[in-house]
């Protein structure tokens, strides 16, 4: 039997504007060298699916970081401290920008790197998944899980959100991956289809799997919106796509 | 989150947390995806002291049913309180 074994803990990172963030960080125990996986956590937060999310790329052989996006609301459970960002209106996207890049640059700067990175985002991780791969050159593929409010209307713009993620397809410097439910409201198979229609004239380089008999968060197996065949499917699309891009 | 609604508005009074009772400065209501509720979207709704840490929460996950039924009785509660303190007005 081979040895296995994988070191996982918490670390801080410099964030956007260099400013101190918390990560959790997992991967092989060895000296590599793996390829890496930056996971942008949803909506309710920082949580335990993130934790152990991050600890299954390592798993798999890569080397995985989750970083906070939450860290300036303060210390506490990830649903309270999910509230209190909720409460203040969001972070901002150019914050989440700076801050997924630091954790990228901190990814590569380990000497058990390959240097080559994707990122991977469920939810408003998949939205800011999207969002930070058409603002960066640092990266070799991008994994959009359910990306709610890539495309996003008039009214739904704020001086946080002040530009759909839709608007910077051009931007896209790497393959993107796309999995949606064709049940979802958000995002819903027209605003699918309108991303699609974007990423097809800017000539770039994706791929999109929409599945029937799933909504929005279908991989998440601790919620009712868990649907175990499309999922089960739709981490092989995954695991094959980093394969392709990273190794 | 993956919806925009989200309500924000101020609040004035007090919330009993986990930890004892917090002044509230804000009320926020949104329809998004609960954290503890067996449900794919819930009406949550979060009494907090911005000031205060993460903690600082008073925290409900209601079925849409449900929070039209609390929305009706805060409605009824709050018109017979307007009269009873019209009432108080003109006693006074």
């Amino acid at each position: 039997m081979a040895y296995e074994g994988m070191i996982a803990e918490t670390i801080s990172i410099q964030g956007d504007k260099n400013e101190p963030i918390s990560a959790y960080v997992a991967r092989p125990l060895g000296g590599g060298p793996y390829p890496g996986v930056v996971l942008i956590h949803h909506a309710p937060g920082w949580d335990e699916f993130y934790r152990e999310t991050t600890r299954r790329f390592a798993h798999h052989g890569y080397a995985a970081i989750s970083h906070n996006l939450y860290h300036r609301a303060g210390e506490g459970k990830a649903d309270d401290v999910a509230a209190k960002v909720r409460a203040e209106g969001g972070v901002p996207d150019a914050q989440v920008i700076g801050d997924t890049e630091g954790a990228v640059q901190w990814l590569k700067a380990q000497p058990w790197s390959t240097g080559k990175v994707a990122v991977w985002g469920t939810c408003s991780g998949g939205r800011q998944t999207f969002l930070y791969a058409c603002h960066t050159k640092s990266i070799n593929a991008a994994v959009e899980l359910w990306g709610g409010r890539v495309v996003m209307s008039k009214e739904e713009l704020n001086p946080k959100q002040p530009k759909a993620p839709i608007d910077f397809t051009a931007g896209l410097s790497c393959p993107l991956l796309g999995i949606f439910g064709n049940e979802d409201r958000a995002p819903t198979p027209e605003q699918v289809n309108q991303h699609e229609a974007e990423l097809k004239k800017a000539g770039k380089n994706y791929e999109f799997h929409r599945y029937d008999g799933a909504g929005h968060g279908f991989f998440y197996y601790d919620r009712p919106a868990y649907r175990i065949e499309q999922a089960l499917d739709g981490w092989q699309k995954v695991w094959a796509f980093l394969e392709k891009h990273l190794k | 989150m993956c919806t925009s609604i989200v309500e924000i508005v101020a609040a004035a009074g007090a919330g009993k947390t986990g930890d004892g009772w917090i002044e509230l400065t804000h009320s926020v209501v949104s329809y998004d995806h609960p954290h503890h509720a067996v449900l794919e979207e819930a009406i949550t709704i979060d009494f907090v002291n911005r000031a205060l840490g993460p903690g600082a929460r008073v925290a409900v996950e209601l079925t849409l049913e449900a929070a039209k039924e609390l929305s009706g009785a805060l409605t009824r509660a709050i018109a017979a309180a307007e009269i009873e303190e019209a009432g108080r007005l003109r006693t006074a």
